[in-house]
């Protein structure tokens, strides 16, 4: 008995052990010491709660993208960073015209419609051209192929982008009706955060919705679970694929208009960092799997927005905002470690296995 | 016959050395300068160059002071000591490999006199090694960092190098001075990017502010290309300051320009950044909460720049593009100063310019009458313990606070200047 305990754990294991114990030693001795400092109000950390909840939002809207292509054709799409930037850099002209105009003032609704529409059909676009030129014709090569090429492509797209529309950064105008506070409860709740977090969970169950009950739902999941098979039942995978990377630029661009209802600067390189959170969010919750990538954005959110105050702060450690990034890659490590498949990604990984 | 040959071509040869000696012995001029001098024939002109960022995100800052040069030239007739001025150069991308390109380019060009350039502070570090070596002398209208001047910084070229721009501390202590004078306030927090410029900047400002007897409440910092600016927020406005200095660049200035109006705590706290926010971008960027938004920067005034500024009008068919115009239309005219200060001329018209002798003229400009005020190149001052001003930065006035409004760019229009270090309020700032 204490032989096998012995030969199944290896040296390796323990110090990843240690290693993770002493992580999250530190993370809940900080948090005691900060909380103990009484340096921020309830209101302080509600707000940053609210908005760690409206940044994962959005990080979940683009994720879909991710874990959607990476569930069918079993890659990593790197250039989806680029399909997101694509949507909201080119949108900021129509929102310029809209505001200079004085529509969007006087039909806020509608303006902010359009906006969204126009971003989300040049994402999709530029989704599903980079498939159509970029990974179809590398479908059968070995997987390191098409990982390299999103990597190129990612590039190509970024400086495309910087030669139409130049390196400068432009800024969103501000829409007077999203100015502002209600209050839900007693709680003063900034009212683009409640925008942005409730357009991310009805985006979030629309797609749900197309996965799980429509017809091409049911295609995607079928060339997900075995492609040949698919094709043999007379599933188009071709057109499956298509879809696939249509909603998820399609989900990419509402999320660039989402985010740049927060942050509202665009540049060529916006892309990213929200990109590589968002596939972050995506393993965090189990690559692959739709909701997992939800709860796994929304973790990365909260974390990313309470975590550098609430564990660093206590501990002296200057600028904690700076290691923010840190926080959300080390609680990645961790899941790593200790759920290779991330939270919910126990059905998927038994797939590939 | 052979022999008598040779005797005639032994005279001849004695006469013609004979004669090349009186030659050479009536030769008016001999270089002794320690690092060579520049020979002009008759009819060649004057070389001086450019090294700025004339293309690119950063071109209008390099471009407006090649215009301030551009009418400096016209305005000397565009002649020095009779000789006609050849004015190019090179772009130096606001970077430092685009200093280095654009000072290689250059250094290989003997006929060059001086430079007027660069624009960025990190050009004028990585140039300033090939131009030093190359024997120019360098006049900046737009760097700002200090350690181009500090005595005994490894970046300080002695007198190849002179700006007629602020030096930082100088820019730092005159926000400080605003903040507590002016606005009368006495906590602040500040956020500064990682780079020189802000990290000095936040450094000078926090020594002078405590010194008047003010609190920094948080010093802190973000990441230049960091969206999210929440978590930080929270952390500053955790010490309840009444303003914010974050003397940073874009994109970052004007998120936190836009999440500190959505931060619990913040929404009455004056903001303020200097001059790397003073740009059409930052209009835009911040949408309507740019309103308020305070920058320093220098303020020029008299009746010489706004004779100045019609020239400039009616020459480039705009008015200026950024701030630095005037600093270059000074620079050139040290430059030029110094040129005939030194210069020694033939009965024909060459000019020999030695190159140390040019060096040395620009560094004891004194008292010069330029549109930024009154320049002095080589003097210390002080200013509450803090040195605002070393050898080779010649400017020493005209510091002024701006204000944003909710409208387009514009120069001198939005943003507005609110007070001018030394002359006082312009206009009342409104309380956010």
């Amino acid at each position: 008995m204490l032989r096998t305990l012995r030969q199944r754990i290896t040296i390796t294991d323990i110090f990843i052990w240690i290693i993770g114990l002493a992580i999250a030693g530190v993370v809940i001795w900080g948090s005691i010491r900060t909380l103990e400092q009484g340096r921020y109000s309830a209101g302080a950390w509600l707000d940053l709660t609210i908005k760690g909840l409206a940044l994962g939002g959005v990080y979940a809207l683009i994720a879909m993208g991710y874990t959607m292509v990476y569930g069918i054709l079993k890659m990593i799409n790197f250039a989806h960073s680029e399909v997101f930037m694509s949507g909201p850099f080119t949108a900021v002209f129509v929102a310029l015209g809209l505001s200079n105009s004085g529509f969007l003032d006087r039909q806020p609704i509608i303006g902010l419609l359009i906006i969204t529409l126009v971003s989300a059909v040049v994402s999709m676009v530029i989704a599903i051209l980079l498939e159509r030129i970029c990974y179809r014709p590398l479908r059968n090569a070995p997987r390191l192929v098409p990982l390299i090429t999103a990597i190129g492509a990612s590039f190509f797209l970024q400086y495309v982008f910087r030669g139409f529309y130049g390196s400068g950064s432009k800024g969103y105008p501000t829409i007077n009706i999203l100015k502002g506070s209600w209050h839900i409860f007693g709680i003063e709740v900034f009212k683009i955060q409640i925008i942005v977090i409730a357009s991310a969970i009805v985006m979030m169950l629309t797609l749900y919705a197309i996965v799980q009950w429509t017809k091409i739902g049911k295609a995607m999941r079928s060339v997900s679970e075995d492609k040949e098979a698919a094709e043999l039942m007379g599933i188009d995978v071709d057109r499956v694929i298509v879809f696939t990377f249509a909603i998820g630029g399609a989900s990419a661009g509402v999320a660039g208009i989402l985010y740049v209802l927060l942050f509202p600067v665009v540049n060529f390189y916006m892309g990213f960092f929200p990109g590589i959170k968002a596939f972050t969010a995506a393993v965090l919750g189990g690559i692959g799997n739709v909701p997992g990538a939800f709860l796994g954005s929304i973790i990365l959110g909260l974390l990313e927005s309470v975590g550098p105050n609430l564990f660093l702060t206590g501990l002296n450690i200057p600028s904690p905002s700076q290691l923010k990034d840190a926080i959300a890659f080390v609680v990645l490590v961790l899941i790593l470690i200790f759920r290779p498949t991330g939270i919910l990604g126990e059905r998927i990984a038994q797939d590939k296995a | 016959m052979t022999k008598r040959l040779l005797v005639f071509v032994s005279i001849l040869m004695i006469a013609s050395m004979v004669l090349s000696a009186c030659a050479q012995a009536a030769a008016p001029y001999t270089c002794t300068d320690s690092i060579g001098c520049v020979t002009i024939a008759p009819t060649d002109p004057i070389h001086i160059a450019y090294l700025l960022v004339v293309a690119g995100p950063n071109a209008a800052l390099g471009t407006d002071s090649r215009n301030g040069v551009e009418i400096a030239i016209d305005d000397a007739g565009g002649k020095i000591l009779g000789h006609t001025i050849k004015f190019d150069g090179e772009d130096s991308g606001c970077s430092a490999e685009g200093g280095v390109a654009g000072a290689t380019k250059l250094a290989a060009d003997p006929t060059i006199v001086g430079v007027i350039g660069t624009s960025c502070s990190s050009e004028a570090r990585a140039a300033l090694p090939l131009l030093s070596k190359a024997g120019f002398v360098m006049l900046s209208s737009s760097n700002t960092a200090p350690s181009l001047t500090t005595p005994g910084s490894s970046d300080n070229y002695g007198t190849a190098y002179d700006r007629t721009a602020h030096n930082d501390n100088f820019q730092g202590t005159a926000a400080a001075e605003f903040a507590f004078t002016v606005l009368k306030i006495t906590k602040v927090a500040t956020i500064h990017d990682g780079s020189l410029y802000a990290d000095e900047l936040v450094k000078v400002f926090g020594a002078k502010f405590t010194a008047y007897g003010g609190a920094i409440t948080t010093a802190t910092s973000v990441d230049p290309n960091q969206a999210d600016m929440s978590s930080v927020l929270a952390d500053v406005a955790a010490g309840s300051p009444q303003l914010i200095y974050f003397p940073i660049f874009m994109p970052a200035g004007a998120l936190i320009v836009k999440q500190a109006k959505t931060t619990p705590g913040l929404e009455h706290t004056y903001l303020m950044g200097a001059d790397g926010l003073f740009s059409p971008d930052v209009a835009s960027g911040a949408g309507s909460d740019i309103e308020g938004f305070l920058v320093s920067s220098p303020a020029v005034s008299g009746d010489a720049y706004t004779a100045f500024l019609g020239k400039y009008q009616a020459k480039f068919g705009t008015g200026p593009i950024n701030i630095f115009h005037a600093h270059a239309y000074d620079a050139f005219n040290i430059l030029k100063t110094a040129i005939e200060k030194v210069t020694v001329q033939d009965a024909d018209g060459t000019l020999h310019i030695p190159r140390n002798a040019l060096r040395d003229a620009v560094r004891n400009t004194v008292s010069f009458k330029g549109l930024t005020g009154s320049l002095t190149c080589n003097e210390t001052l002080a200013q509450g313990g803090i040195d605002i001003k070393f050898p080779g930065d010649c400017s020493s006035a005209g510091m002024a606070v701006w204000v944003y409004h909710n409208v387009p760019f514009e120069i001198f229009k939005n943003p507005e200047v609110v007070w001018i270090q030394g002359t006082g309020v312009i206009k009342e700032v409104t309380p956010p």
